[in-house]
């Protein structure tokens, strides 16, 4: 953890400097007869902000912060394996979204976690796989007309049979 | 006395078949769209607007009333249950609300939030019915440098009392300022902060995306590497007795924080552009300023739940007023009602009173009576809303998941900002990690779009003097109390200090 906390600083502080570079591409001082510019409110709060880094790097050298004293690893074990399982899971259900519409992603986002992480039953697996994608789609196409993405072509069949119902 | 027999008349009016209907529906609906995230009171409103054509204009408003009200009820749902803020006006609910829930605590939250939102509304109602004309104008005389001082109050609440790491603190609001800051300047209107020249970014960083991202993807993700995903938050059992005893023990910690919120929401609630969301994260950091021990707040103290509920019922009705005595709508969806009500063939404004006054007293009326279906109906929802809570995390985690990711993408309608919210997600759950506390960020990212374009506006009237601040009458005290809260934690050291070297 004492590692990652001033790694975290760093990156910090880096992205700060990098936040303060983009603020300056517009005014960031007074014009008088317009306020402060475009720019100004952004460019001095990342310059605070990299000021506040600066800080946590002081309470670190100092070994004040509870991360700056841990001997503990930032990520064990179980911690990586569960963040590949669980954020790769979430990656490829975002990624899915435009390949097999938002309903099929969720479908088989619900098959991974509950099937092959929670190692339930797979008729509870199917009803939730399917149930939820099919009222999610009257929910929001049906009763709030918001579209969700649907995904590249040859899932338009399929659509139109469901929207049939709705309209 | 006259008044209130045109309240009477007002009551009377509400309480007809088809208006009790409307109430009942709309209140139900309400609750649900409130409690899913990424939809909020201003979706529902504006869905179902069309709807009201097919009723008298004084029916439909009421109806779109009891929408309003029922998403008040239903954003503290998933903000207690799933730690997703339903809609803006939750967000500060899940500061306290979250920790109970995860305490097996979920119903004195809920109970808390449902008898909260209902005294917030009540005395909302009230002082609308009493002070309508005379707080508009109050509200008016709150200019630029004024609301400006209010945003920096609520600033310093964070730091003052946040009981954090005052760098990090500080961090964290600063970037969340800035990411409110992304998309065009409002005031020159050029583009901002396009990271990467990535068009998405041109549309402004929602701040749901970065609510969703941070307490549904990012919390998740941190509660299964900490509990080892052996998490269990099961409710014993629900009985009446049950209830009972929570409604008694949220009442008794949670007095305080309704008191606040209820008067506090309402004002704020009132201002022009500040709104529900501003006033529960307010009531919230006042609440806690004056707890005894304000420690206990973001812990799961029933206080944290019931002030800013109280506050955004309260403060949704103090957002009517202007609207309706003044034609300036105080949030979103009154701008939408406004709407309405300009298709109707009303005007709003100070003749509405006069000219309309059936209309006008129908619709406080149905205020009274919708804030009592809407909590008996909440109240009745609590069982499903626990059982909920009992499905074993493995199921509970992939649906808050599918809920993050389809919310996410509703706010907005961009896959753009469905792959921002994966990011703030992996961020959060690194930066928690380091002690970063990531509330005051999700705050500032709410408060940005209104604290920047005051500041502006102020030291333009100012030609750059930032003595406005200090000598105006309403902001300078407000400013001074600020700058002392932010300052508090270096007197603290220094008397720290002082009595260490006394010693």
């Amino acid at each position: 953890m004492r590692l990652g906390e001033i790694v975290t600083a760093g990156i910090l502080a880096l992205f700060s400097i990098y936040l303060m570079v983009e603020s300056a591409k517009l005014d960031v001082g007074y014009i008088s007869g317009e306020g402060p510019g475009g720019g100004a409110w952004p460019f001095w709060l990342s310059a605070i902000m990299l000021v506040c880094t600066g800080f946590i790097a002081f309470n670190w050298y100092r070994k004040t912060s509870p991360p700056s004293r841990s001997e503990d690893p930032v990520l064990d074990e179980f911690g990586v394996k569960n963040l590949i399982l669980v954020g790769g899971g979430l990656l490829g259900f975002i990624a899915l979204i435009d390949v097999i519409s938002m309903y099929g992603a969720m479908a088989l986002f619900l098959i991974y976690y509950v099937r092959f992480l929670g190692r339930h039953s797979w008729w509870l697996t199917l009803a939730l796989a399917i149930g939820l994608p099919i009222a999610f789609f009257f929910f929001f196409e049906g009763l709030m007309r918001i579209t969700m993405p649907k995904g590249l072509d040859f899932t338009e069949p399929f659509y139109n049979v469901l929207y049939d119902i709705i309209y | 006395m006259e008044i209130l027999g045109l309240l009477g008349d007002g009551m009377a009016l509400s309480l007809q078949p088809l208006n009790i209907l409307l109430i009942m529906v709309g209140v139900t609906l309400g609750l649900f769209i409130g409690a899913m995230p990424g939809l909020g009171s201003v979706n529902g409103v504006a869905i179902l607007l069309p709807v009201t054509f097919l009723v008298p204009p004084g029916s439909a408003i009421i109806f779109l009333a009891a929408i309003y009200y029922g998403a008040m009820y239903g954003g503290a749902i998933s903000s207690i249950t799933l730690g997703i803020p339903g809609a803006s006006t939750a967000v500060a609910t899940t500061f306290d609300g979250r920790p109970l829930a995860l305490k097996g605590r979920a119903s004195l939250a809920l109970v808390t939030a449902a008898i909260a939102s209902f005294i917030g509304g009540t005395v909302a109602n009230i002082l609308f019915t009493m002070f309508a004309p005379l707080l508009a104008s109050v509200a008016l005389s709150f200019g630029p440098p004024e609301i400006f001082a209010l945003m920096l109050l609520a600033f310093a609440t964070f730091v003052g009392l946040g009981g954090d790491d005052i760098p990090k603190t500080i961090f964290s609001i600063c970037i969340g300022l800035v990411f409110a800051a992304v998309g065009f300047d409002q005031i020159s209107g050029a583009p901002r902060l396009v990271f990467f020249d990535i068009s998405g970014f041109l549309h402004g960083i929602n701040f749901l995306v970065l609510a969703i991202g941070v307490y549904g993807i990012g919390e998740m993700l941190w509660t299964l590497d900490t509990t080892r995903g052996k998490i269990t938050s099961t409710e014993t059992k629900m009985s009446v007795k049950g209830i009972v005893d929570d409604s008694k023990e949220g009442m008794k910690r949670g007095w305080k924080g309704t008191t606040i919120g209820s008067f506090l929401g309402f004002f704020v609630g009132i201002l022009p552009a500040a709104g529900a969301t501003p006033g529960s994260l307010m009531s919230y950091g006042v609440a806690k300023m004056v707890a005894k021990n304000p420690k206990e707040f973001g812990q799961g103290h029933p206080g944290g739940v019931a002030a800013p509920e109280a506050a955004n019922n309260s403060a949704s009705t103090g957002a009517m007023l202007p609207m309706l005595t003044l034609g300036i709508p105080g949030s979103p969806t009154t701008a939408i009602l406004l709407g309405g009500m300009v298709i109707w063939g009303l005007t709003p404004g100070p003749r509405l009173f006069v000219d309309q006054s059936e209309f006008v007293w129908g619709l406080i009326g149905s205020f009274y009576v919708s804030n009592f279906f809407a909590l008996v109906i909440n109240l009745a929802f609590i069982p499903l809303f626990i059982w909920m809570l009992r499905m074993p995390f493995t199921i509970l985690a992939p649906l808050i998941f599918v809920l993050s990711v389809v919310g996410g993408f509703a706010a907005t309608r961009d896959m753009h900002d469905v792959w921002l919210m994966l990011g703030f997600g992996l961020g959060a759950f690194f930066l928690r990690k380091f002690d970063y506390p990531l509330a005051p960020a999700v705050l500032a990212i709410v408060l940005g779009p209104i604290a920047e374009p005051t500041l502006r506006q102020s030291l333009l009237l100012s030609s750059g003097d930032p003595m406005i601040f200090l000598n105006r009458p309403i902001a300078g005290p407000i400013t001074i109390i600020a700058i002392i809260l932010i300052l508090l934690p270096v007197l603290n050291w220094a008397r720290g200090k002082m009595r260490k070297t006394a010693t």
